[in-house]
């Protein structure tokens, strides 16, 4: 079985998919950290902040955001695969309209999320 | 008359009586547009060599017996047209995931296995005299699973399954929706006794939504599907058993 | 017939659904917000995230949830992946694997219980 994902695009876009669960993990990490920072008082806290402000740090969160979209995409992709048909008035639901679906659902969450930080910050 | 094109089919061989390991051979194939890969193999079982084993049975896409990878795809090689690979040359070998037996033949009897193992036939809810007549079951409820009732036995999704590969132990597509496809019949009521298979160590979870056998699947029974959804049912019975008095499956 | 044992996946297919969900969902807008957007200044109103407004939302209810939520389950989510993949690359070392992320998500999770409860309400 030794590089058996080599052999077909179909399985190498799955460990790609795969794959940007490291981004997850360290972004998680990322956040863990200035969790702690935060625990730790106001001076460790603006540590962290200028820290995440380095040029490293922009582009390495620029990296995480491509994997994580990736992420997202993907996730809701596999819906037809993953979720049980949804039937709506005796029909069942086109997969493309699932998919559709998720990722608009995914859109409105994250513009929800922005306007809730705006409102917190303001 | 137009000049007769000849293709390049490229067999992965064994022979248990004579070779150590598989070993390719190439044929020089002379085709006709009309020609399946499977009349490839048999041009050359008829004209080159007739120790060439392979299974077939139909020729038509319903018996399920010609699978074979077919540049690496795991395809029927009967409805697979030489014309479509013309001018590149054509590999075929044994269905991947599966011991070889001999040539493109491979050994069938741990999916067989896995077959019985779901109990693939109706275990009444309630049994009933022939006195009291048939199983009603109304159109809505025979939509519920017929799509799984679709399924050849071709195999191609246990050679499209990485986990299958990873774990031979793994029940793995074509079964998992086959058992779907009695725990969603009106009329039958051993899900329970399924759920312990689907739920153990080699059921469903073994599964990491790759989705490629629903991808070969020729008869779109979408095997992929039956078991992420038999993942939830199976969280369910793993939860809920602690609530139920009953317990679930073991 | 073979008999089988029940398998004690659907608690980690669980978290890792779970965590999968809130990630495609929140994911790429955190990132963009944490990451990108208040350290270089763009959209959202300076200093958005300056000590007292985040000592605030971690110490409200509904916030020290929203942190907790998004660092323990991000962290089953990968671990559970990455532990497949590592047995799908041919890496199957048993403990060592699970150590190495179920073990860190465990860790994770409890820092985060910890600090966040140290935190206060
Ligand atoms: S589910 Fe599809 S691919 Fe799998 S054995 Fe049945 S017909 Fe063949
Ligand atoms: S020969 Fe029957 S399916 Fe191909």
């Amino acid at each position: 079985m030794d590089g058996w994902w080599k052999k077909n695009p179909f399985y190498v876009e799955y460990m790609v998919h795969e794959a940007t669960a490291l981004f997850v993990a360290a972004y998680a990490i990322v956040l863990l950290v200035g969790l702690v920072r935060l625990g730790q008082g106001l001076e460790a806290w603006t540590g962290w902040l200028e820290a995440m402000k380095s040029p490293l740090s922009i582009v390495f969160h620029l990296a995480l955001l491509v994997a994580i979209a990736y992420h997202a995409l993907t996730w809701f992709k596999l819906f037809p695969l993953t979720m049980p048909p949804i039937v709506v008035n005796g029909k069942r639901v086109e997969p493309n309209v699932v998919v559709s679906t998720g990722w608009t659902a995914a859109i409105i969450a994250s513009l929800a999320l922005l306007g809730i930080v705006w409102r917190i910050a303001a | 008359m137009s000049e007769q094109k000849v293709i390049e089919i490229e067999v992965l061989r064994y022979l248990p009586e004579s070779d150590q390991a598989p070993r390719s051979e190439v044929y020089k194939v002379p085709f006709t547009d009309d020609m399946s890969v499977l009349q490839g193999a048999q041009y050359i079982k008829d004209h080159f060599d007739g120790s060439l084993t392979f299974r077939w049975s139909c020729r038509m896409a319903i018996c399920g017996s010609c699978g074979m990878m077919i540049n690496g795809i795991p395809k029927l090689s009967c409805e697979t047209f030489i014309r479509d690979y013309y001018p590149n040359r054509i590999t075929i070998e044994a269905l991947a995931n599966f011991p070889i037996e001999k040539d493109l033949v491979v050994d069938l009897s741990g999916f067989i296995e896995k077959l019985e193992a779901i109990q693939p036939y109706i275990i009444p809810k309630e049994p009933r005299t022939v006195e009291q007549g048939e199983y009603i079951q109304t159109p809505a409820q025979f939509a519920e699973y017929i799509q799984f009732t679709s399924c050849i036995n071709c195999t191609l999704c246990y050679a499209a399954c990485p986990q299958v590969g990873l774990n031979p132990e793994f029940i793995g597509p074509a079964a998992i929706a086959l058992a779907h496809r009695y725990n969603m019949d009106s009329r039958d009521g051993g899900q329970a006794q399924r759920m312990e298979l689907l739920a153990s160590e080699d059921g469903v979870y073994n599964c990491s939504a790759v989705g490629y056998c629903s991808e070969v699947c020729p008869k779109h029974v979408d095997p992929g599907n039956a078991v992420n959804i038999n993942k939830i049912n199976a969280a369910k019975d793993y939860f809920l058993r602690f609530l139920s008095p009953k317990g679930g499956a073991k | 017939m073979k008999t089988r044992k029940r398998s004690n996946a659907p608690v980690f297919w669980g978290l890792f659904g779970a965590g999968g969900m809130l990630a495609a969902l929140f994911g790429p807008m955190l990132v963009f917000i944490t990451g990108v957007a208040v350290p270089l200044g763009l959209i959202l109103p300076a200093g958005a995230m300056d000590y007292p407004k985040m000592l605030a939302f971690s110490q409200n209810f509904i916030g020290k949830g929203f942190i907790f939520a998004v660092i323990s389950l991000f962290m089953w989510h990968a671990a559970h992946r990455i532990f497949h993949s590592l047995h799908e690359i041919g890496i199957h070392a048993g403990f060592g694997c699970k150590l190495l992320t179920y073990g860190v998500a465990l860790v994770g999770t409890v820092v985060s219980a910890v600090v966040l409860l140290g935190i206060g309400f």
